[in-house]
Formats: C-alpha cells, sequence, structure tokens
C-alpha cells in the first residue's frame, strides 16, 4: 500500500512538474452555450493575453442545474473548480456552504486593490448580497424577462404594442385570428410567469421577504393575482393565444421562424434573436396585470453569477481576482451587454454604452435596466432566496405543466406548489440547520 | 458446476482471482456498502455534515407518489420497449428466414442500430420530432395531430419508447434468425406436407421452438430498458413533461446529483439493488444462468 | 417441398424494406441536417436531400470544434473516447480471463464466495449505485484510510516510524477514472467460465502429463484456443465501452477528456441559445461511425459473439 502511495505520488509529482510554466491555471466552469459560449472564450482569451501571470480555462458543464450541481458533487470530491457559474437560483444553496464558498467581498478585499462595491448598479447585486450588505457572488450575466414582439407582424395585423395583459390577450387573439399558428410563447415560465408576474406587481413570492429573512420562510403564491393570471394563461392555451413551448428556453425557435408573434424571454436572448430573425423585432417592458396594479414595481434578476469556491491556493485566489477586475472593467462589461442583452453590472459600463449611442442605434435594448431599476425594490421585488430552489423550480414546472395539459386547475396546481415547495423547504432547513 | 479436472496449487488462484475481486471490491461492493451507509443519513449538498435518521428516507420515498409513479412508468416503458423490440425483431426474422436469399443484406441495414448508443438514438429521435424544426413533428402537424412531447406526456414517453425500441430492433432480429435458420429442415417440410399455411406453420410449429430464445430476450430486453436507457431519457426530455418520463434509473441520477438530495439517491440505489439481486437470484436458481452485455 | 409463393416472396420483401427504411431514416436525417446551414434547418420545411455545407460543417466539428463549447474538436472527443473504449475491452478481457481461469480449473477454499461476489455485479451496472461510485472515485483509497483511522494504525505508524500516511488517489478527470468502474461487472468472467467449460478434459491431463504448469498451460493451449472468442468479445466490449454516457458526464469533468457522446448532449442543451442543429447532427454522425463500422466490418465475429456465447 505504501508503495503504491509512493508510486502515486510519483506520478502525480512527475504531471505537476511537467507544465513547468510560471502561469498559474484558473479552472473556470459556466453553462454558456452557441454564441454565449463562444463569447465566454473570447473574454478568457482577452483576460490571458491581457497578462503573462494567470491563465482562465473556460469549461462548458451543460445546462445551469447540471453546471451548479456538478460543482457541489466536485467539490464533496475534491475536485472543484476555483470560479463557478450559478443561477440565480442556486444563491442560497451556494450561501448555506459555509466553508464551501469564498466570498467575493472578502476575496477582493484581500487581493484587489481599490476594488469598490458602490461601482456595481444596486438593482443588480442586491439579489446576491449577504445580510450585511456584502457582495458574495459576482453578477456576471445579469438579465430581466422583457416582451419580444415581431414587428412586422403587428404592423401588418394593425397592432400596438401591448402594456397591459388585457392588450396582450387581445393581440394574441387577434394574431391567431389572423392565421398565427400561436399568438404568445415564453421561455422560463416559472422565472418569468410566477417569479417576476409576483415582483412585477408587488405580491409576496415567500414569506419573510421573500426568504431573505432566514430558512423559515414559506412559499406565497396561493393569491389570487398569481391564480388569475395563470387562470388567464390556462384560457389563452384554448385557442393557441399562448402556446406553451416547453422548459427554459425552449421557446426561442418559435418566435424566431415566425410562429409566434410575441415572446417572453430573457433579455439575454438579443444575441441569438438578433442573429436568427429575418423580420423587424423589438423588446418591451412586460405587461401589467391591471386586476392587481395600474402601475408596474420593478421586475427581478435572473442569469447567473460567479461564485468562487475554496480549497485552492492563494496564488490562484490572486489571480481570480485579477480577473474579476478584468470583467467588470467598463469596455468589457459594455461589449458583453450589447452583444448579449445581459444587463451591465456596473454604472460606468452602462454609462459608456450611453456613450457608443448603442441605445440609440437599437432601441429598446435599455429596457432591462429600466426594468430593474424602475422602483425602490420592496421586499416583494429584491429577490428571492430560496433554499432547494432548483428543486422548487422543477415543482413548478411540472405543475405548470399539468394546468397547460388540463389536468388540473390553476388553483389546485398553485396550491400543489405550495405544498411541495414548503416541504423542499422544510428538508433545506433540516440539512442546514 | 461439473467436476473436471484441475491444477493444485496453492496460492496461484488466489493471484489470478486478485485483479477482478479488487476491482469488484472497490468499485461494486464498496459503493454499495456506501448506498447502504448514505441511505440511513441526511447530508447537505455540500457533505459539511450529515445525521443519521435511520429508515426516514425509505418512508419519505415510499410516501412520495411522484417516486411511485415512477415504478408505473418504469413498467410501462420496459413492457412497450421490450415488446415493440420482440415483435419487430421477429417479424423481421421470419421474413428474412422466408426469403433465404438476400437476407444477408437485410441483416446488415438491420443490426446497425445496435452499434449506436443510447444517448445518441435518444438525440436523433428528440431531432426528428422537434416540435419547431423536426421533420416528423411537422409531417405529423400537417396530418392534423399537434405533437408536443413538451407538455404531452404520452408523447414524451411515446418518443423514448420509440427511440430505445428502434435502438434494440436490429439485435432482437439476429437472434430470431439464428433461432430460426437452427429449425430443422424435416420439420417444416413435414409441416408443409399437412398443408398448413406458411403463418399457420409458424406460429403452430416454429415458433414454440424458438422459446427459450425469446425467454431469454425478454429477460435481456427489460434489463436494457431498465437501465441501458438513462441515456435515452437524459438527452432527450429529461424526465419530463411532469416526470411522465422519470423511470427508475434517471430518478437515482435526479435525486442525487440534479437534487443533491444523497440520501434519497442512496435509499433509491439500495431498492434497485436489492430489486435486481432477487432477480438475479431466482434466475440463477431456476432458469440456469444466462449471460447478458 | 416447401412453396415459396411469388406473393409471399413480395409480402416478406416489402416488410423487410419497411424495416429498412425505419432502421436508417433517423441516420439520413441526421446526415442531411449536418449538410446545411443552420438557416435551413431553421425556417422552411426540412430538407430531404444534402445540402452543400458539407464539407465546412465537418471540418468545423472537426478540427476547430463546435461554437457551443470550449471549441472542442471532434478529434479529441473521439480521441477520447477510443481510448476509454479500448481501455475497458483490454481490462475486462485480462480481468476477466485470468478470474475465470482461476475459478475453472482451481479448486481452493473461499472459491465459491468469490464466484459469488463477482456473480453479483452480473446485473447491476454502474447507473444504479452511480452517487457512491463517484465518491469512491474521488478518492480510491479512501476505505483504506478510513481503516488506518478507525484502527489507529496510522498514530501508530507515525509514532513509531515517523511515516505520516495520507491515502490519497484520485481518479476523477482520468482515464483510469472512465475505465476501472466500468470494468467491473463480470459479464466477460462468466462468458469464458462458459467457455473453459466446453474445453475437453483431455486437454488438461495431457499437459499435466507433460509436465506443464497452469500458467504454461494457460499461455500455450487455452489462450490460443480461446482466440475467436477473445475477438469477439472485443467487438462487443468495444460497443459497450464507446457507448458509455453517465458515467462519463459525471467523471469527465475537463473538457480534455469529453467523450463524443457526452459532447452530443452538450451540443443539443444550451441555455440561452439554439441549439447548433447541424454541427450537432454532425458530430451525431461521427460518433455513430466507429462503432457502426467496426460492426459491420467485423459482422462474423459480432453475431459468433452475441449467438454462441449466450446459448
Amino acid at each position: 500500500m505504501l508503495r503504491m502511495r509512493l508510486l502515486v505520488v510519483l506520478t502525480l509529482a512527475a504531471l505537476v512538474a511537467a507544465p513547468a510554466a510560471a502561469q498559474t491555471e484558473i479552472v473556470w466552469w459556466h453553462a454558456m452555450g452557441g454564441a454565449l459560449g463562444e463569447k465566454v472564450n473570447e473574454i478568457a482569451a482577452g483576460f490571458n493575453e491581457s497578462q503573462d501571470e494567470y491563465v482562465v480555462t473556460p469549461v462548458y458543464r451543460g445546462s445551469y442545474a447540471e453546471t451548479m450541481t456538478g460543482a457541489i458533487a466536485a467539490f464533496r470530491a475534491g475536485e472543484q473548480p476555483h470560479i463557478v457559474q450559478v443561477f440565480e437560483v442556486g444563491t442560497a444553496t451556494m450561501m448555506a456552504a459555509e466553508g464551501g464558498i469564498y466570498p467575493v467581498h472578502e476575496l477582493m478585499g484581500k487581493y484587489a486593490e481599490g476594488w469598490n462595491p458602490d461601482a456595481y448598479l444596486p438593482a443588480v447585486i442586491s439579489y446576491y448580497v449577504s445580510d450585511e450588505g456584502n457582495l458574495l457572488s459576482l453578477p456576471f450575466n445579469s438579465s430581466t424577462p422583457v416582451l419580444w414582439y415581431n414587428q412586422d407582424a403587428l404592423d401588418e395585423l394593425g397592432l400596438e404594442v401591448p402594456t397591459t395583459w388585457e392588450e396582450l390577450e387581445a393581440a394574441a387573439n387577434t394574431a391567431v385570428e389572423n392565421g398565427w399558428e400561436c399568438g404568445m410563447t415564453s421561455a422560463w415560465q416559472t422565472w418569468i410567469q410566477l417569479e417576476n408576474f409576483s415582483a412585477w406587481h408587488d405580491l409576496p413570492f415567500a414569506t419573510l421577504n421573500n426568504g431573505y429573512g432566514g430558512l423559515g420562510t414559506e412559499m406565497a403564491i396561493d393569491n389570487e393575482g398569481v391564480i388569475n393570471h395563470i387562470a388567464q394563461l390556462q384560457r389563452m392555451t384554448e385557442n393557441n393565444a399562448f402556446v406553451y413551448p416547453g422548459r427554459e428556453s425552449a421557446g426561442e425557435p418559435m418566435f424566431l421562424n415566425q410562429e409566434c408573434v410575441f415572446f417572453f424571454n430573457s433579455s439575454a436572448g438579443y444575441g441569438a434573436i438578433n442573429t436568427g430573425a429575418d423580420f423587424e423585432f423589438g423588446q418591451t417592458m412586460m405587461p401589467v396585470d391591471t386586476r392587481i396594479r395600474e402601475e408596474p414595481q420593478n421586475s427581478i434578476i435572473g442569469g447567473a453569477t460567479l461564485w468562487v469556491l475554496q480549497g485552492h491556493e492563494e496564488e490562484e485566489y490572486r489571480g481570480v481576482a485579477r480577473f474579476f477586475e478584468y470583467l467588470s472593467t467598463p469596455e468589457v462589461q459594455a461589449d458583453w451587454h450589447q452583444f448579449t442583452g445581459y444587463v451591465p453590472i456596473t454604472l460606468a459600463a452602462y454609462e459608456l454604452s450611453q456613450e457608443q449611442g448603442f441605445y440609440e442605434e437599437n432601441p429598446g435594448t435599455d429596457t432591462a435596466i429600466k426594468q430593474l431599476t424602475l422602483n425602490e425594490p420592496t421586499p416583494n421585488s429584491r429577490g428571492i432566496r430560496l433554499g432547494n430552489f432548483v428543486q422548487i423550480r422543477t415543482v413548478m414546472d411540472e405543475e405548470l405543466e399539468a394546468v397547460w395539459s388540463g389536468q388540473k386547475t390553476p388553483e389546485e396546481a398553485i396550491n400543489a406548489i405550495v405544498q411541495r415547495g414548503n416541504e423542499l423547504l422544510r428538508q433545506f432547513e433540516r440539512a442546514n440547520r | 458446476m461439473s467436476e473436471r479436472s484441475f491444477f493444485k496449487n496453492r496460492w496461484l488462484p488466489y493471484w489470478l482471482l486478485l485483479p477482478q475481486l479488487l476491482i469488484t471490491a472497490v468499485f461494486f461492493l464498496w459503493p454499495a456498502g456506501k448506498a447502504l451507509l448514505q441511505s440511513v443519513q441526511r447530508q447537505d449538498a455540500w457533505g459539511l455534515n450529515s445525521s443519521f435518521v435511520g429508515l426516514a428516507n425509505f418512508f419519505d420515498l415510499f410516501r412520495d407518489d411522484l417516486y411511485l409513479q415512477s415504478f408505473g412508468t418504469t413498467l410501462i416503458f420496459s413492457v412497450a420497449v421490450t415488446l415493440i423490440a420482440l415483435a419487430g425483431g421477429l417479424l423481421f426474422a421470419a421474413c428474412a428466414d422466408f426469403i433465404l436469399k438476400g437476407s444477408n443484406a437485410y441483416r446488415s441495414l438491420l443490426m446497425w442500430p445496435y452499434a449506436v448508443a443510447p444517448a445518441i438514438a435518444g438525440a436523433l429521435w428528440y431531432f426528428m420530432f422537434n416540435p419547431s424544426l423536426g421533420i416528423i413533428a411537422n409531417a405529423l402537424e400537417a396530418i392534423g395531430y399537434d405533437w408536443n412531447h413538451a407538455l404531452d406526456g404520452g408523447d414524451a414517453l411515446l418518443l423514448v419508447i420509440m427511440a430505445s425500441a428502434w435502438r434494440q430492433i436490429g439485435y432482437n432480429f439476429l437472434f430470431f434468425l439464428a433461432g430460426l435458420q437452427a429449425v430443422p429442415n424435416s420439420v417444416i417440410e413435414a409441416a408443409a406436407i399437412d398443408g398448413a399455411a406458411p403463418v399457420r406453420r409458424f406460429w403452430a410449429i416454429i415458433f414454440p421452438l424458438l422459446s427459450p430464445i425469446t425467454f431469454f430476450l425478454i429477460v435481456l430486453n427489460t434489463v436494457y430498458s431498465f437501465f441501458d436507457t438513462f441515456g435515452v431519457i437524459h438527452a432527450t426530455t429529461q424526465g419530463g413533461p411532469i416526470q411522465a418520463t422519470s423511470i427508475l434509473v434517471y430518478k437515482v441520477y435526479e435525486t442525487g446529483f440534479l437534487s443533491q438530495d444523497l440520501g434519497g439517491s442512496a435509499a433509491q440505489s439500495v431498492v434497485l439493488m436489492t430489486m435486481v439481486i432477487a432477480l438475479t437470484f431466482i434466475q440463477f436458481r431456476y432458469l440456469g444462468a444466462r449471460v447478458h452485455y | 417441398m416447401v412453396e415459396r409463393t411469388p406473393l409471399l416472396r413480395f409480402l416478406a420483401h416489402l416488410i423487410l424494406i419497411v424495416g429498412v427504411v425505419i432502421t436508417l431514416f433517423p441516420l439520413w436525417v441526421a446526415f442531411v441536417a449536418s449538410t446545411h446551414p443552420i438557416e435551413n434547418l431553421i425556417s422552411g420545411p426540412f430538407p430531404l436531400l444534402p445540402g452543400n455545407q458539407l464539407v465546412e460543417n465537418y471540418s468545423k466539428v472537426l478540427f476547430q470544434g463546435g461554437s457551443s463549447f470550449g471549441r472542442i474538436p471532434a478529434t479529441t472527443m473521439m480521441l477520447n473516447s477510443l481510448i476509454m473504449a479500448v481501455g475497458i475491452t483490454v481490462g475486462k478481457l485480462v480481468v476477466s480471463f485470468l478470474a475465470a481461469f482461476a475459478i475453472v480449473y482451481f479448486r481452493f477454499p473461499g472459491r465459491n464466495i468469490f464466484f459469488f461476489l463477482i456473480f453479483i455485479t452480473l446485473m447491476l451496472p454502474v447507473e444504479v449505485r452511480i452517487v457512491p461510485t463517484y465518491d469512491v472515485v474521488s478518492n480510491v483509497f479512501g476505505p483504506f484510510q478510513a481503516l488506518l483511522e478507525a484502527t489507529r494504525i496510522d498514530r501508530l505508524l507515525e509514532a513509531v516510524a515517523g511515516i505520516e500516511v495520507d491515502l490519497e488517489w484520485r481518479l476523477l478527470n482520468t482515464y483510469m477514472g472512465l475505465i476501472l468502474p466500468i470494468i467491473a461487472s463480470a459479464t466477460a468472467t462468466f462468458l469464458f467460465r462458459q467457455f473453459f467449460q466446453t474445453v475437453p478434459d483431455e486437454l488438461v491431463d495431457a499437459a499435466r502429463i507433460d509436465g506443464a504448469g497452469p500458467m504454461q498451460f494457460m499461455t500455450r493451449i487455452l489462450l490460443p484456443l480461446s482466440r475467436t472468442n477473445i475477438a469477439a468479445l472485443s467487438v462487443i466490449l468495444f460497443i459497450f465501452g464507446w457507448n458509455q454516457y453517465l458515467w462519463p458526464l459525471l467523471v469527465a469533468q475537463e473538457n480534455r477528456l469529453l467523450t463524443v457522446v457526452v459532447g452530443i448532449q452538450r451540443y443539443v442543451n444550451a441555455a440561452d441559445s439554439l441549439p447548433v442543429w447541424h454541427e450537432a447532427m454532425a458530430l451525431t454522425v461521427l460518433a455513430m461511425l466507429p462503432p457502426v463500422i467496426v460492426v459491420l466490418l467485423l459482422q462474423r465475429l459480432f453475431l459468433k459473439a452475441l449467438i454462441d456465447t449466450d446459448k
């Protein structure tokens, strides 16, 4: 056994010694496929060329859920990357791992002189700050849902851009009556039609300030506003005024193929829509359900942030800090924002995009940031911080699918979400006490 | 085991067995033991703290309607895949046996999907049935069937069943064809003299002769549809919609890696292992040990 | 004489042709999709004939890697799949041959227990115990270390000999990690055992009279006799290894170890962006080629392995 050990050590030593380069490698797991993945590689390459001490290696790990869970499993096995991109629903799970994560404010405070947390847009980072107001992870690709529409179709049908749900339903009906296969479709139904719908109308999503107040939180979406909203969507499915495309971003091809006139999607759909649409398109703020409020509150963040994991060498963390500084520079940020449609995370990047005339040339591209900063956030619209949120999302997806396929009434489904969601919350509470 | 000649040597057999035993111990017995241990613990996702909870994980499992539903799903899925793959294999084998000449060309054309990974089979069918750009989904739409595996659990289940069975038909075909070609000509001719029509002749006389092969293939196809189809599910529906395609083996992965519920996943592993070991044992005792891949 | 009327013959051919069409159609669709630009797939009716981008798409996927992730060229992925498949094939054959030889040609205490332990693995694929297996592979020496710590031997060693024992052998992100756990199932052992039992006893007796020891008997007589079986089994094991999916999905976390079957899933599931179907299908065709070619070229061996050994 001992000889084996020696042998292993020797081979390991040989392996470690082999790349005797002075460069320290930093591994970055991410979930950016397609064109976004290209861009991620570009950013890493830009950083690698900007200095010669560190090399950032981006690794595409599949979907958001698989990237995050893979990183946690790797942590258990002692094989974790330095940086992992985690979508917003993973926030509570990541925060619960004391000893697992290296909070960004600590990292930057230690290794990055002159790092200023105030440079970031409050609306963007509020989702990711601790109770003491410290930034835990670096917002990298933050988005918010917007309503995309096919401008050519609106012109042809003689329709205005809708601002309320009533108008949207009427417009979708008009489209279907005039031979469109589908009036409206929606990506990320849970994030858009439940989480953001609640924030947008200042409705609570969960108790204890949407979970910010502790592990004892409970689901609170069994309110009239949400149930009526799901009922309206269900009614719209009957004549294809609303067509359910599948989970996550499955609806994208339906909008690009001109099957649907309206499309709820992340503002980050911009890159794909811009390259894929051969028609005039536009984006506008999410409509308001006037039965609940006349004016919207503000929308909440989606997308993902970069978390730093514990268990690496000091020199490597120094490199991570350098990389984060690079990522936060206005030039990198503005470029990323303008290419993808993710919101800029710093005020400087936003101002730079303005100076460059990006918003004037591409009307609507500042919709996301306007939505996020519409009003001072309330406890219902700051964000959502639930444990086991990834599974709760799955539960919401399943129950909504039961509504769209006619197996459950909206009320039954929402109640089931609350009941199953609460079970998952209690499970998380027990495991993380 | 028959008594036969053998060598006498005190230590050599142990040395010969050592590699296999070591690998079995480290990568099979140890994980199986670990599964038992984890199944009575509750751990947080990061493995930073764990506590003993007795049989709570098992109780949670059997109280979970979706887990129980998964048994039903697995059953429907396995029976359907096995039936389709066996019926298809038998039909083609009977036809190929009947025409004699040229059956080799058909054999080559029919058997290759066995070489395709289940995950790839899934990706192929998923692509053909993609509601927006899939060739078959569009064809179905043209004849008025609105195919939607994102919402319709039946469509989704059908999709993974077709992809799984498609990959398996050629395999069954090979076995049936070999079985048919081993049927003595005298039997067939005797039946022909009786004046039975070919189809009746097949069912009455030839098919019963194939029963050992049929039975063996049922076992094989069942095992395949229970475990090897993970790739089909994961690369296509990921268990959805509403867990309509969440078969047991996918649930183990989903609970353990995506939901990060280690205890629950380990409990499911224990349940599955118990089931399989029991079945294997029965097979070993009563049916004579057979081999599968 | 058995009659084969033209009508019946025609019917049989028809059924078989339908079968062939069903079998080949998905492949055709994949091939067609892999030769078009993405626009042709997204809008309008699906093309039924190959497009004009065959060379571009395939060379991009093969040598640059797709735009989806990390630009890993398919050549790298195919090489990884090959290493994994060959490793699993060779490993299984060697380990199984030796074990089966021991079980058939020796009588020794514990033989039945060992045989049973190995036999249990027969029907339990790695998928069933995926979480604990992942844990084990993250440190294979975990059990030994636990044993030392539990028995305090480590302290003893430290005190007496000054050796600090910290056993660690990580297999995540290694080819070994991809290969070894997959070898831990006894299918091949079983096959060899069955085959050895058909070898006439006289050969053993003759070898013994000639004064040959067990190892000489194994290398000089048994191995040549098993040649065809080994070749046939290699075909099956190669396909089995090449097509592994769940295990490499979890163990190979670094791009340099990505296998081609897992690569396809990565292409198809992309967050916030459209799947690049034309590239995904090019990769699918590439991933299918090696095992399909092996089966078609080595049909005779493949059939022999399937039919003979299973009876």
